[in-house]
């Protein structure tokens, strides 16, 4: 029997904050599952969640014309996926797909982009853990479109 | 012997080939092979410490230098796997089954198996870093009790370039050994990782007191896996990176692969990342 799924505030992007912070920050808080396959994300669906991916893996994919489906990325327990519900139009621009069974915490994205009396714009732990994950996704990026294993790279 | 010391078994000096002949050729990848050579008449075959290289003759051509990526176990088998990228490895490749290769060495510091007995080992492999890494992993499975937990990470442009594709699945359904591959792109039906590898460290269990990482790919890939290495603690005298030079002589005369202090041919290929922090960077080098 697998060990029990950690809980809310024991997720690495929450991880240390205050139970305040973390009320400030999280609600409308849905446990979800998703069985291999299934998509998280819909490219051009509206985006208003923030998941915290607490088991499985989802990849990101991107449908190019004339190419078909592409893997850009995968996304494991402990990271966090879908970001387009900061800035208008509030639209997924990939699709993400669960490549084996997942576990995952839905936030609703309208408590933390607010503004609202409970849920000020971007609480500033919320806006510098979103800054970390972000710069290392780019980092990540910076590398992979290197083509680093590409004979003569 | 020194680490460093050439076995000249068979051969007239450090400096004079010893000719082999190709056994077999095996296809990895669409441009890498791996090329076993006959030493079945030098007394007590080839051996060789993981992480070691051969100069590899092609008469009449040249020279390269290339990981041994055998058994360390098993010194009657010497094995180099090989990508075809310039003359020498054109004409390697076009050698075939029964011709002959001039071989000089082995040669170079190699990875630190005594130092790392005892600790959980990271090997961080990109591309065709994975062949001089790969005789190191099979020295952990040989000896596979007396090291700590062992995660390998491999990182390869598509699917279709990862080499020794049959071995890596059966280590990943082999329980001694923690195996995760990603490769930069893909398309539907892969089910492995997609994206870099220093983002496969965050799946595995690092103790940065009791961990060593043996690292070889791309210079950019391992200064990107030494950072992640270092965020998690991880110090840089228990990194170690084998690097890649423009090796001539091989045995530290010719300067082609110096490196500032070191010759990388003979300091080397192997290096505890705290010796080359102050040189990796440097764009004249």
């Amino acid at each position: 029997m697998p060990p029990p799924l950690p809980p809310l505030e024991h997720h690495p992007f929450l991880r240390g904050l205050s139970p305040e912070q973390v009320s400030a920050i999280a609600c409308g808080i849905r446990e979800l599952s998703f069985p291999a396959g299934a998509l998280l994300l819909r490219e051009g669906e509206q985006a208003d969640t923030l998941y915290l991916l607490r088991s499985g893996r989802v990849v990101l994919e991107l449908n190019v014309p004339g190419r078909g489906t592409t893997q850009l990325e995968t996304l494991k327990a402990g990271d966090i996926l879908g970001l387009s519900w900061l800035f208008p139009p509030y639209r997924w621009s990939l699709d993400a797909r669960a490549v084996e069974p997942v576990d995952a915490f839905a936030l609703d994205a309208s408590c933390m982009r607010g503004p609202t009396p409970e849920h000020p714009v971007l609480e500033p732990a919320l806006a510098m853990r979103l800054l970390r994950h972000l710069y290392d996704r780019l980092e990540r990026v910076r590398l992979q479109r290197l083509d680093v294993y590409k004979a003569g790279a | 012997m020194s680490p460093g010391a050439p076995l000249a078994a068979g051969a007239a000096g450090p400096m004079t080939p010893e000719p082999l002949r190709v056994r077999s050729l095996r296809r990895e990848t669409a441009d890498t092979w791996t090329v076993s050579l006959d030493v079945s008449r030098r007394p007590g075959g080839f051996p060789f410490q993981p992480g070691q290289f051969n100069m590899l003759y092609v008469f009449g051509v040249g020279e390269v230098a290339i990981s041994i990526s055998g058994d360390p176990g098993r010194p009657a088998e010497l094995l180099h796997t090989v990508r075809t990228v310039g003359a020498a490895t054109h004409a390697l490749r076009g050698i075939g089954r029964g011709g002959t290769l001039g071989v000089r060495g082995p040669y170079g510091r190699p990875w630190p198996m005594e130092e790392a007995r005892g600790q959980d080992v990271v090997v961080v492999a990109g591309g065709l870093g994975l062949a001089p890494l790969r005789p190191a992993i099979l020295h952990l499975l040989r000896h596979r009790a007396e090291y700590g937990r062992v995660s390998v990470l491999v990182g390869a442009r598509t699917p279709e370039d990862l080499p020794f594709r049959r071995e890596l699945a059966r280590w990943q359904e082999d329980s001694r050994l923690r195996v995760l591959v990603t490769v930069d792109k893909a398309s539907p039906g892969w089910t492995e990782h997609v994206g870099v590898v220093p983002a496969l460290l965050s799946d595995v269990e690092v103790d940065p007191a009791r961990t060593v990482a043996l690292m070889c790919g791309p210079e950019v890939m391992m200064r990107f896996t030494v950072r992640e290495l270092e965020r998690r603690g991880v110090p840089d005298a228990r990194i170690h990176l084998s690097l890649e030079r423009n090796m001539k002589c091989a045995v530290g005369f010719c300067g082609h692969c110096q490196l500032v202090p070191y010759f990388v041919c003979k300091d080397g290929p192997v290096f505890p990342y705290e010796k080359l922090r102050p040189f990796i960077n440097l764009r004249e080098v």
